[in-house]
């Protein structure tokens, strides 16, 4: 047990260089990197959320908020001041202790996975080796808070949610990590960072274009985000959530600060799986495939950058991770619920062989080229 | 007991994973208690105060029972201590979203106990308002049908239709819910200067409009996979409940008293009624629709007839209803109406029984929820169109 300890130790060390890590001490960077962390945490889910409600109410025929803030944009500050005044409810029969910490259970990894996802060249607070390994595996702790608040709400409709969402995430785990495998596999890496690198540099075989893992990879890119669609439970995949069903599903018993906290997991969730998509298919911080950052050096034009690189580099990257959230708004705005057993089919009939198929023919070529 | 002694007591003796033996009783099926789910008083998926309790087993519905009557308001009751003219104002509450067909099958019922003429231009404005009265009604269900299957959209985009057709209306009758328009005898008022263009404006951008619906909601591959086969009613079952409007015309059954028995002018125009295959809740839904293409072909071609005259006539200060009995039956929005009016000669009623649609199409629920999964049973719950005070009255 000690040696595999260990060796893991040795395993989980940092990489490339953040931007963060000044001067020689121990605890400024640590601390700089805490505040990057909890900043991101806190204020691209808002943003993503202001988009959410812009974007809805453009497309509903109606404006969206207006009242809070420029343009409506601290309407979800206020909805947060809102729900820290509300009373905090625990039913009677609810199991207490359960009950109270299921939201933070499902709130931290959200959290965690912030550590790991690179912004910009240099703008991320650590690179793991095992950065994607690392991604994942967090964000798959979130459903025990799920499971945890349906079970402990005792509540039926709670119950049904809970349960439905743990079928869920065991059914759209495995083509999402296999979808991952495949990138992880033509990047070489399963670093983060490293995989911008590879995806900067990679050329299609026999020319000198270069691309991004999203055109070979395509099928595994849509795989990827339709399996992390479902892990969110976002529409049309929000059977853990059904309103019209299950009243608010494992949210139903929830008020106040409890329930905001499930709200930010689920547009934290929202962000860090889009820029995980940004990462392993969009190019990361590059603009165009084969264009350089202005005022970057090494890796493809991608690394070692002055400050006008590195600024450039995170918009683009936020502007992608906005898009991508864009489109999820747009699912939810177009498309019905579909069934839980019909969620089930379409991961083990569809997914999990396409993906399947999808590292196979990856492999290969890679080990062809 | 601890894990550790749990397993001993499996398997004393044994590494462990070895030599676990478990005897499967039964039919070896995993036995698990069955859970009662009420869904409802209040629940988002019942749109008022309707109550079904589910025997699920997991996910798997194994009998349903609506409970109703938590909207109990007495009308038929409260009809007989209120004259003639008066209970139109009652009966426009029990089916709040097609007030004005409510109320004109009162109106009819007093007017054939009266044996009355009614002006040619009341009985064609009459015709107006209850197609946009259908209208009104049935776009509110697209919306709300789509919400329950989790497409919020539509229900916006119906509620702006919506709000349009209700102006209109308003700008006649004064009202947004209750018009209390109905007169015994004609109309309260004529229709005011500029509403013919208005409702020939309307129903352009209506017409233009429609094909948003079918492709986002009738088209959605989703939407398909959730309604179609789901809860199939065969047309036998439901003559022998009682169903009528979209729920009956799903199955086949071209019943519609617009054709079958017309009332206004109805005999004089051309009335499509559209009916699905299988009786499911894709067809049910594709009938409400499409009842809204077959008003609007209604309306224009009600805008073509439009006479010029009275809309109402001189009553009496009391309109006191000879002795006797009738029967009246309307198409309503959810199906058919009927009123029964008895009177025994005096200044109110002296019965007043309704036959709404809404109480016979719940009637189906236990039939097609039997054996479905928990998300169909919003999927049926929603098609079979009703409206909670319908049922209770």
């Amino acid at each position: 047990m000690m040696e595999s300890a260990s060796v893991t130790a040795e395993v989980i060390v940092a990489q490339a260089v953040s931007i963060f890590d000044v001067g020689d001490g121990f605890v400024l960077p640590v601390l700089i990197k805490l505040v990057f962390v909890l900043a991101l945490f806190f204020v691209l889910p808002l943003v993503g959320g202001y988009l959410e409600h812009k974007a809805m109410g453009r497309m509903q025929a109606r404006r969206g908020p207006v009242e809070a803030g420029p343009f409506g944009s601290l309407q979800l500050v206020a909805d947060g001041i809102k729900f820290i005044q509300k009373e905090d409810l625990i039913p009677r029969a609810a199991d207490k202790w359960v009950f109270a910490i299921a939201p933070g259970v499902a709130l931290v990894p959200a959290m965690l996975i912030f550590l790991v996802l690179p912004f910009g060249p240099g703008v991320f607070a650590l690179d793991l080796e095992l950065g994607l390994f690392y991604a994942l595996a967090a964000s798959s702790v979130s459903v025990l808070g799920v499971l945890m608040g349906g079970w402990a709400s005792a509540n039926k409709f709670s119950l049904i949610a809970g349960l439905r969402a743990g079928a869920q995430l065991i059914a759209y785990e495995l083509p999402l990590i296999l979808a991952a495998i495949a990138v992880a596999v033509q990047a070489g890496t399963l670093s983060l960072v490293g995989i911008v690198e590879a995806q900067a540099n990679f050329l299609i075989p026999g020319t000198e274009i270069n691309l991004w893992f999203v055109f070979p990879q395509i099928l595994g890119f849509g795989i990827f985000f339709v399996a992390a669609l479902a892990e969110l439970s976002r529409p049309p995949f929000d059977m853990p959530i059904g309103d019209s069903e299950l009243v608010f599903g494992y949210m139903t018993e929830y008020t106040g600060i409890k329930y905001a906290m499930y709200m930010l997991t689920e547009y934290a969730g929202m962000i860090s799986m889009s820029a995980l998509t940004v990462v392993l298919y969009l190019g990361g911080w590059q603009l165009l495939p084969g264009v350089p950052l202005p005022g970057c050096e090494a890796g493809g034009g991608l690394f070692d950058c002055s400050p006008v690189g590195v600024i450039s580099g995170v918009l683009i990257t936020i502007g992608k991770i906005m898009a991508l959230v864009f489109v999820m708004v747009w699912f939810r705005v177009a498309f019905p619920r579909l069934r839980e057993d019909q969620l089930q089919r379409i991961s083990w009939l569809v997914l999990i062989p396409l993906s399947l198929l999808n590292l196979a023919v990856i492999t290969v070529a890679k080990v062809v080229f | 007991m601890s894990d550790l002694e749990t397993q001993e007591a499996f398997a004393p003796g044994t590494a462990p994973g070895e030599g676990i033996a478990f005897e499967i009783l039964g039919d070896a099926e995993f036995p698990t208690a069955d859970m009662s789910l009420s869904i409802g008083p209040a629940h988002p998926a019942t749109h008022g105060v309707f109550r079904i309790v589910l025997e699920v087993s997991g996910e798997r519905i194994k009998s349903a029972t609506p409970v109703i009557g938590y909207m109990h308001r007495g009308f038929e009751k409260l009809a007989e201590h209120r004259d003639f003219r008066q209970i139109k104002a009652l009966v426009n509450r029990h089916d709040w979203l097609s007030g004005f067909s409510n109320e004109l099958g009162v109106a009819l019922a007093v007017e054939k106990m009266l044996e009355m003429e009614v002006p040619d231009r009341a009985q064609w404005i009459r015709m107006l308002m209850a197609e946009w009265n259908r209208i009104l009604n049935h776009l509110m269900f697209v919306g709300s049908y789509a919400l329950e299957l989790g497409a919020i959209t539509p229900m916006f985009y119906a509620f702006r239709e919506r709000e349009d057709i209700q102006h209109l209306m308003e700008s006649a009758t004064g009202g947004r819910l209750h018009f209390t328009y109905n007169q015994v005898g004609g109309l309260k008022v004529d229709l005011p200067k500029g509403f013919m263009r208005q409702s020939h404006g309307l129903s352009k951008l209506l017409r233009s409009r429609l094909p948003d619906y079918k492709d986002l909601v009738l088209g959605n591959e989703i939407f398909q996979a959730r309604t179609k086969g789901i809860g199939p009613l065969p047309a036998d079952v439901g003559l022998s409940i009682g169903v009528s409007g979209p729920t009956l015309q799903a199955t086949g059954v071209a019943e519609d008293s617009r054709v079958t028995e017309p009332y206004l002018k109805y005999g004089e125009i051309d009335v499509h009624v559209p009916v699905g295959e299988n009786g499911d809740s894709f067809d049910r839904f594709y009938c409400l629709l499409h009842r809204i293409e077959a008003s609007l072909d209604i309306i224009d071609q009600i805008h073509d007839h439009m006479p010029a005259g009275p809309v109402n006539q001189k009553l009496p200060k009391m309109v006191k209803a000879p002795e006797g009995a009738t029967y009246v039956r309307t198409e309503n929005p959810l199906g058919q109406l009927g009123y029964w009016l008895e009177s025994d000669g005096g200044r109110t009623p002296w019965r007043l029984k309704m036959r709404t649609p809404s109480f016979s199409n719940v009637q189906a629920i236990p039939y097609l929820m039997q054996d479905t999964l928990f998300p169909d049973a919003i999927s049926i719950l929603g098609s079979v169109f009703f409206v909670v005070g319908d049922i209770d009255r």
